[in-house]
């Protein structure tokens, strides 16, 4: 196994499997910018990948097989909207601190979504899921095509969704408004803009997208699903928003390069070299506290991230 | 308003609360084709229905109950410790590292020894956590979180590799679980013929002890204030910095401490599954018990017997076990979303207010001096 | 609605928050191109009343009526709709966007499309500027401007938005005196189109700007009528309810010994600026030094860095003989400096901690309040009574919570604890802000009685008046830099005014 195909390998893979981080990431940004952040984002992919998975899995055959998969990833993000509104009911309207609330989100999420394997599936058995459609010309490029054009649909909306991702949040009124909720939240009161609805509308956006991330880990990545599909993909997404500086761009080149430290372990096992398996398993997770450790992000961030808005509160 | 309007509005607050985690966890038991009631029954039950029961519920509550205590240590220190699972394992790899390594050694030096080992182990995963809060400014819950998985992937090399029993590896039978401990380190059993253990005495002591330290020491004061008003503690001299990571070397210490405990007393080998949640679980009892010793004792028992519960609501009608993660994330949900009503002082009134406005329950809300105002 | 507002009238209107009685069934009246100010002290309710009349609150009784015609505003939307915009004390404007952003967001009719159109929103920005002679900057970052010009942005924003009738609540806070007069003059220009309420405790404003005058003293009305008749003494009397006059410093004493030296001091500020650039002060024993200063001028580092919090890039600070340039709090605390800080819910009291718990916040490790570790409850018990009594904090037991008790009390707890453990030097940093009269007169007794005790005083304040009435010395701070040093016999509103705004004589 020489170390050009094995880098091969690992660029190839680690696009497709960026996106389902990428999703995940870019809806935790439309949260974060709100000014809420949704540690439950683990439990959303859960259930996405959970509901994505389902439609392939019990309807094989008839009329509706064929779009099972697009069925599924719209269960997925009903299913993460529904949970994003459920962690606003807490966090927005109730005011809970958001740190402790997402962990009770995320155990939710995890524990309906196994709970749901275990009864309506019980074994691990695969679905046909998404195939690549490769684009023509651009695929046949020598090294680049196989890099970059060569995967499922899903891959190149995913992309597509970051520049749309930028356009949403600096050009749109909308996108104005999530912004000025979570930098200065009172300023937008006194302006006649509702901070808690547009708060709900980046959870509902946000978990829709968490949801999709999800979908893709069943149905395009894995094909199956499992107890430990999402491994911690979830709280890996949260922390790429702040090392992506809360911004589209920074947001992808973070999710490359932790798809890129999932695959080397992919890679390493399939090219033989000795490796402790573990070590390599752990190797995105001590890269994540890396770059957190490494980035001075505080005064970055929208300012009134984690705080809840209350307009009583006598100043 | 009255004293009486007051306890009625927290004691709805706290049953609303009760009812929405119950009705979620109902909901999906309903969708699964159980019936909560059956299950519910089941659970709260099953387990006190023989000696047997009772003591498991006590064996289930024992590491809640000090992991939960290194929780609520952390959580009123202003550092949020969900790391508790992985300071779990390492304390389970240090402590039985330490007994099969000296296997020798006489009861009174080995089981202290082990005991510390774990608890250092624990302490030292809390404490990277801590660090990399106070110096680089962390986000906690994103590095314990992390710290579970590489500790998990961690625990798992040392039981497939150098901590493997030389048996499995003789047999085939590839199991990854250690050698079993040698019966110097065994913790005594408290009733024959169960699983209880000495660690029971332990953990209440302690329990005892959390309550010393956080409300009658300079220590304890310094944590509480850093985590009640980190920069009222700053400006008034305390260093913040240093309290966050001594919060989360003990809470990382009782985690590691409940791993050795778990491991000495009830499985006295490590093996795979040996947390089995109870680094999550405490996270719920601690909030349960109101962040206090006090409380978490028999939040923990209580917890035991769900745990049980679920146990015996597996075996004998087949509900995944995933419930109890279920419940526990919606119990979370609940308390913390319960608790921003429960002193809050604008809401009661505005409870008041809105009961008054219905006809015949104005006396409930004041007495007949407050209304006059 | 291009609809003028001809006359708008509040009646009756009652707010309660829970333990207060924020407005007592206040009615007042605007006609149109009036100039109304709206008086009290700190607590009497003031912001609360334009709150609701901006629609940020909504009133438990009463009614608002304009044009004669009852309204209900449910959000400031509804308030704009309406013609009645406010620019509130703290400006509300969010620093990373433009002028133009920030005006486009209560634009509603840009809200409706796909695209937002910054564009439509600068043409407006300068087409009002222009109108109003506000010269504003739309493509500008808000943290990149002073604050008159931030002041400007919103009132350019609150016209752009719609308003007609103007709600300024304490317009001249932040300002220096040349620029409270150019604003008190661009205001009475206005009125030409607009109706004016504002907001003020500053008597001398009142009088030179307003037409009518409404007093407010615990949340209810207690006169309303025109300016012209009365003075200015008159209607101190009126808001406070009797004659109080603050102490004042006479003089007595003179200052002993340097107790604070402060040579060449550089610190940086939270955006990696230098906030302190190379500055030079003197404190000594039993004086006042009172430090003024529009606000953002380095005040707050400066405090910081004496007491420990910020790091000194370059400079020294000596404290009672020693260098404490790189000590830690801690240390710096058991020299025996004291700190009052700006913020006395966030950084004086830990509002969660009990009364006595905050008595001994700087001290529960010494002999006193603990013996090995463990915290003397009785030691700290009887420290909290004494104190209590001392300075008369009122409360139903030393055992609630800090954080229910009123702005004034904390305020007290706080002095409280610095001077109960006998400090050598005390840094005060706005100590009377939004503090009653009371409250006011008692602080101010405590800081003159600590003066003829031999302690040294840095003052630092907004407010002229306290400044002018309290110190010995006065240092006129201005971009990280002491301007310059003026005995108090020399100080003037004039003098301090052109320093304040960086002009000096050379």
């Amino acid at each position: 196994m020489n170390a050009g195909r094995m880098a091969y390998d690992i660029l190839s893979l680690g696009v497709p499997f960026s996106v389902a981080l990428l999703l995940a990431a870019l809806g935790e940004m439309f949260n974060q910018r709100a000014g809420v952040f949704n540690l439950g984002c683990e439990g959303i992919m859960s259930m996405g990948a959970l509901l994505g998975f389902l439609p392939g899995y019990l309807v094989r055959s008839g009329a509706l097989a064929p779009y099972t998969s697009l069925l599924g990833f719209a269960l997925a993000a009903a299913v993460g909207a529904l949970l994003g509104l459920l962690f606003g009911l807490v966090t927005v309207t109730f005011r809970a601190p958001q740190g402790i609330a997402g962990i009770g989100l995320q155990m939710l999420g995890v524990g309906v979504a196994g709970t749901l394997f275990r009864h309506f599936i019980g074994g691990v058995t695969g679905v046909e899921g998404v195939a690549a459609w490769p684009i023509p010309l651009l695929s046949r490029i020598p090294l680049l095509g196989g890099i970059l054009f060569n995967h499922n649909p899903i891959v190149y909306l995913a992309f597509l969704a970051v520049p749309a991702s930028w356009f949403l949040l600096n050009r749109t009124p909308w996108g104005l408004r999530v912004r000025a909720v979570g930098t200065h939240p009172r300023a937008a009161d006194t302006m006649g803009i509702d901070v808690n609805r547009v708060r709900y509308q980046a959870l509902l956006l946000g978990g829709a997208m968490g949801g999709l991330g999800g979908a893709y880990l069943s149905l395009c990545q894995a094909k199956m699903f499992a107890d430990d599909l999402v491994a911690g993909r979830g709280f890996i997404a949260v922390a790429l928003v702040y090392f992506g500086r809360w911004s589209p761009w920074g947001i992808t080149g973070g999710a490359l390069l932790f798809s890129l430290a999932q695959t080397f372990q992919l890679a390493i096992q399939v090219g033989g070299i000795k490796f402790p398996y573990e070590f390599a398993v752990m190797l995105p997770y001590a890269l994540v506290i890396l770059v957190l450790a490494l980035t001075r992000t505080r005064s970055l961030g929208p300012s009134a991230l984690g705080k809840p808005f209350n307009r009583e509160m006598r100043v | 308003m009255s004293r009486r309007f007051a306890l009625l509005y927290s004691t709805a607050v706290v049953a609303a609360a009760a009812l929405a985690a119950a009705a979620t966890v109902g909901l999906v038991l309903e969708v699964i084709g159980f019936s909560p009631w059956t299950t519910f029954g089941v659970i709260l039950t099953g387990p006190l229905q023989d000696v047997f029961g009772v003591t498991e519920v006590l064996v289930r509550a024992v590491p809640l109950t000090l992991v939960a205590l290194g929780v609520a240590i952390s959580f009123r220190s202003g550092i949020l410790n969900i790391g508790a699972e992985g300071q779990i394992l390492i304390g389970i790899l240090c402590s039985a590292g330490v007994a099969l390594s000296f296997p020798g050694l006489p009861r009174a030096i080995l089981l202290p020894l082990s005991l510390l080992a774990g608890t250092c182990g624990g302490a030292l995963w809390g404490g990277i956590a801590g660090v990399l809060r106070a110096r680089f400014d962390v986000n906690e819950i994103l590095s314990t979180v992390m710290l579970n998985y590489i500790a998990a992937q961690l625990y798992t090399f040392m039981l497939r590799g150098p901590l493997i029993d030389p048996a499995e590896l003789m047999t085939g039978s590839g199991t990854p679980q250690s050698m079993r401990l040698p019966r110097a380190v065994w913790l005594d059993r408290l009733v024959p013929g169960t699983r209880l253990h000495t660690g029971l005495v332990l953990a209440l002591v302690l329990a005892a002890l959390v309550w010393v330290l956080m409300w009658r020491t300079t220590l304890g004061y310094r944590m509480r204030a850093a985590g009640a008003g980190a920069k009222a503690a700053r400006y008034a001299g305390v260093h913040v910095e240093r309290a966050l990571v001594v919060a989360m070397l003990f809470a990382g210490g009782f985690a590691g401490l409940a791993g050795a405990v778990e491991v000495l007393g009830v499985h006295h080998r490590a093996i795979e599954a040996i947390s089995s949640g109870y680094g999550f679980a405490a996270i719920v009892v601690a909030l349960f018990g109101g962040l206090h010793p006090a409380g978490i004792v028999p939040a923990a028992i209580f917890f035991g017997q769900l745990l049980v519960g679920a146990d015996m609501t597996q075996r004998s009608v087949g509900v995944p076990a995933n419930m109890i993660l279920v419940l526990q994330g919606a119990i979370i949900l609940a308390i913390v979303s319960a608790k921003m009503y429960l002193n809050n002082p604008y809401a009661r009134q505005r409870a008041a207010r809105l009961v008054s406005h219905i006809p015949g329950l104005r006396s409930v809300v004041s007495t007949a001096e407050e209304a006059r105002s | 609605m291009d609809e003028p507002i001809r006359e708008l009238q509040l009646e009756g209107i009652t707010k309660r928050f829970p333990g207060i009685l924020a407005c007592d069934r206040v009615t007042l009246g605007v006609r149109r191109g009036e100039v109304l100010a709206l008086v009290g002290e700190n607590g009497a309710g003031k912001s609360t009343l334009m709150n609701i009349l901006a629609g940020l609150y909504q009133p438990d009784e009463g009614r608002i009526l304009v044009n004669g015609e009852p309204v209900h505003f449910r959000s400031p939307a509804d308030a704009y709709d309406r013609g009645i915009g406010m620019v509130h004390q703290n400006f509300m404007l969010v620093p990373n966007m433009t002028v133009a952003e920030n005006v486009a967001l209560g634009m509603k009719a840009l809200h409706g499309r796909l695209w937002l159109d910054v564009k439509e929103a600068r043409r407006q920005v300068l087409e009002v500027a222009a109108h109003h002679e506000l010269p504003v900057n739309p493509d500008a970052r808000v943290w990149q401007l002073s604050v008159g010009e931030q002041q400007r942005v919103e009132l350019v924003k609150t016209l752009c938005l719609g308003a007609r009738l103007l709600i300024l609540d304490e317009p001249t806070s932040a300002l220096t005196p040349q620029e409270t007069d150019d604003l008190l003059e661009r205001l009475k220009r206005m009125t030409a189109e607009l109706s004016i309420i504002f907001i003020s405790h500053k008597l001398n404003e009142v009088k030179t700007l307003s037409d009518r005058v409404t007093i407010l003293r615990h949340g209810a009305v207690v006169y309303n009528g025109t300016t012209a008749n009365h003075s200015t003494s008159e209607l101190a009397a009126l808001m406070t309810g009797r004659e109080v006059i603050l102490p004042r410093n006479d003089g007595s004493g003179s200052p002993g010994a340097p107790i604070l030296r402060v040579r060449g001091l550089k610190v940086r500020g939270d955006r990696g600026h230098w906030a302190l650039d190379g500055l030079d002060l003197e404190l000594r024993t039993g004086e006042i030094l009172g430090l003024a200063g529009v606000s953002g001028n380095g005040q707050r580092e400066l405090a910081d860095a004496l007491a420990g919090l910020r790091p000194v890039e370059e400079g020294t600070v000596s404290f009672d003989g020693r260098d404490i340039s790189h000590s830690s709090p801690r240390a710096i605390i058991d020299r025996g400096m004291g700190y009052i800080p700006e913020d006395r819910h966030g950084e004086g009291i830990v509002g969660s901690f009990s009364l006595k718990e905050n008595l001994v916040l700087k001290d529960f490790a010494t002999d006193r309040f603990s013996r090995g570790g463990l915290l003397k409850l009785s030691g700290i018990d009887g420290n909290a009574e004494e104190l209590r009594e001392r300075f008369d904090i009122r409360c139903s037991s030393t055992a609630v919570a800090a954080g229910t008790l009123s702005g004034g009390n904390i305020q007290k707890v706080i002095l409280a604890r610095e001077l109960g453990r006998g400090p050598k030097a005390l840094v005060a940093v706005y100590p009377t802000r939004g503090v009653d009269m009371g409250a006011e007169e008692f602080i101010h007794c405590q800081l003159l009685a600590l003066r003829s005790q031999s302690v040294g005083i840095l003052l630092v304040s907004e407010e002229l008046d306290e400044i002018l009435d309290l110190s010995d010395r006065v240092a006129v701070i201005y971009k990280g830099r002491i301007l310059a040093v003026v005995p108090a016999a020399e100080a003037t509103r004039e003098k301090l005014g052109l320093l304040m705004a960086g002009v000096t004589d050379e």
